[in-house]
């Protein structure tokens, strides 16, 4: 009886400086940061469209030229990545840079990067896909459960 | 004499004298402000050597051997070295270690490395089982990002609560005899866990075990903070900074004239550092370079030392425990 009375006592005391902490704690600068993902995000994804627009010029049809544009936008990521600039923007960006497929790049370029002193097998190798993994695992198993769904109603 | 005093706190018969102190840091604490309290200031966090663990042991090994060196003995002459840092298995105090020859006792305390290791001293030296020990700490912050958090280059946002980890390492020999402030008395701390588990905010989970020590050190002692001229905590950052003086005042203690917080004392607000520092060099770049500087020179004479120590592992926070927290102190007296 005792013990549960303590214990008790010990709860409530943990969640009164639970919100001791949060009255405290700094909140993120949510507009400041919105701003920063709308406009760097909306900047790669524009930039994006004109790829598109530059290789339809070049007589690309519409499919090939994503592909064609996706392809430089990965590039251009794991460059800025590989020059230590892309960490910079994502800083301030947020979202705005993590979200865009340039921010897929980062995220495995940049394990990559910092573990190539473990060796290309345990560490390239192994640690490129740790923050990148779950995206393509949970990717691939929401494209199986949609696929499924389309071949039954099909 | 029995030198145990109260619950957890012993007072030292023959308090061991701090001979001399050094340390070195990174690029970014240099620019910070207390860069005139630093003996290196390395240009980057490399320092011309192949991983960032590698420039962590060798911030280590400098800040030992120049530590003995500016009290003109020679390594040899040390009995016993105590270290520890944050990096899996102690790593990169083991590879220091490697190449000084000493007898030597890994310390983990995480944050608190630096008193940990500082009090296991004192108890050394006034047990009469050494006559000189080195005790050191360091943390780098690639080193403790890349095993705690993401890798450096990755872009992602800090929450404002988030703390930078130290690059740096600092060093202290305590001898019998010699000039310097000694280590009067010192209180061990307990593990005290309120519960919070965002590892992105340390301070806040670390200021209960602050408060729990300084609290039984005042208690064990008959001590009132008054009594010393600065009390300073290792890493807690300004939340955690503000939480420890809340908690005293609800028990009845004001110090908010007499304390502050190591953390908030590295880096300018410019340097985008968010809460404050973190990290054992934390404690121990402010403590070997600033602390041990204004006691030699008598603008301080009694000041109690609070290292902080938050005590999760990567595993821990990613099977969602809580953060197990603790701080010890040293009284350090001119």
């Amino acid at each position: 009886m005792d013990k549960m009375k303590k214990q008790q006592k010990q709860q409530i005391e943990q969640e009164q400086y639970q919100k001791k902490v949060d009255s405290l704690t700094p909140k993120p600068p949510l507009l400041k940061n919105i701003c920063w993902a709308f406009v760097v995000g909306g900047l790669i994804c524009i930039f994006g469209q004109f790829l598109i627009n530059y290789f339809i010029g070049l007589g690309l049809d519409k499919k090939q030229a994503a592909t064609w544009a996706t392809a430089v936008l990965v590039f251009l990521g794991a460059f800025f990545t590989g020059i230590g600039v892309y960490d910079e923007l994502g800083k301030r960006a947020g979202a705005g840079s993590v979200v865009p497929i340039t921010g897929f790049a980062n995220s495995i370029v940049a394990p990559a990067m910092e573990f190539k002193r473990e060796g290309y097998v345990f560490g390239v190798g192994a640690k490129m896909f740790v923050i990148a993994g779950p995206v393509l695992v949970y990717g691939m198993v929401t494209a199986f459960i949609v696929g499924l769904i389309y071949w039954i109603r099909h | 004499m029995n030198k145990k005093r109260g619950k957890q706190s012993v007072v030292f018969s023959n308090p061991p004298v701090i001979t001399s102190t050094a340390n070195i840091v990174g690029p970014m604490e240099g620019q910070g402000l207390l860069d005139q309290y630093f003996d290196y200031t390395m240009l980057d966090n490399l320092n011309n050597l192949d991983s960032w663990e590698q420039c962590e042991s060798f911030m280590m090994e400098w800040a030992i051997k120049e530590a003995v060196n500016k009290e003109n003995s020679t390594i040899d002459m040390i009995d016993c070295i105590l270290a520890g840092d944050l990096l899996n298995q102690l790593m990169s105090t083991h590879f220091a270690l490697k190449k000084l020859e000493r007898p030597f006792l890994g310390v983990y305390g995480a944050c608190s490395t630096m008193v940990e290791s500082m009090l296991l001293g004192a108890m050394l030296v006034d047990g009469g089982f050494a006559n000189k020990v080195a005790s050191a700490t360091s943390s780098h912050h690639d080193a403790a990002e890349r095993q705690y958090r993401f890798p450096n280059e990755l872009g992602a946002q800090r929450p404002p609560s988030a703390q930078w980890t130290v690059t740096g390492a600092g060093a202290t020999v305590l001898s019998v005899f010699g000039h310097g402030p000694r280590i009067t008395s010192a209180t061990i701390g307990k593990i005290v866990d309120y519960g919070l588990k965002d590892p992105n905010s340390m301070g806040p989970a670390m200021a209960p075990a602050a408060v729990d020590t300084l609290w039984t050190h005042f208690q064990d002692t008959g001590r009132v903070p008054a009594y010393y001229d600065m009390i300073f905590t290792g890493d807690l950052g300004n939340v955690g900074k503000q939480l420890v003086i809340q908690l005293m005042q609800q028990k009845g203690l004001d110090i908010s004239s007499n304390y502050q917080d190591c953390g908030c004392m590295i880096y300018r607000e410019e340097q985008d550092a968010h809460a404050g520092a973190s990290g054992c060099a934390s404690s121990a770049i402010v403590f070997c370079g600033y602390i041990y500087n204004m006691l030699m020179n008598c603008k301080l004479k009694k000041v109690l030392l609070l290292g902080t120590g938050s005590l999760h592992s990567t595993t821990s926070y990613q099977q969602k425990e809580s953060i197990p927290c603790i701080a010890h102190a040293v009284a350090v007296e001119m």
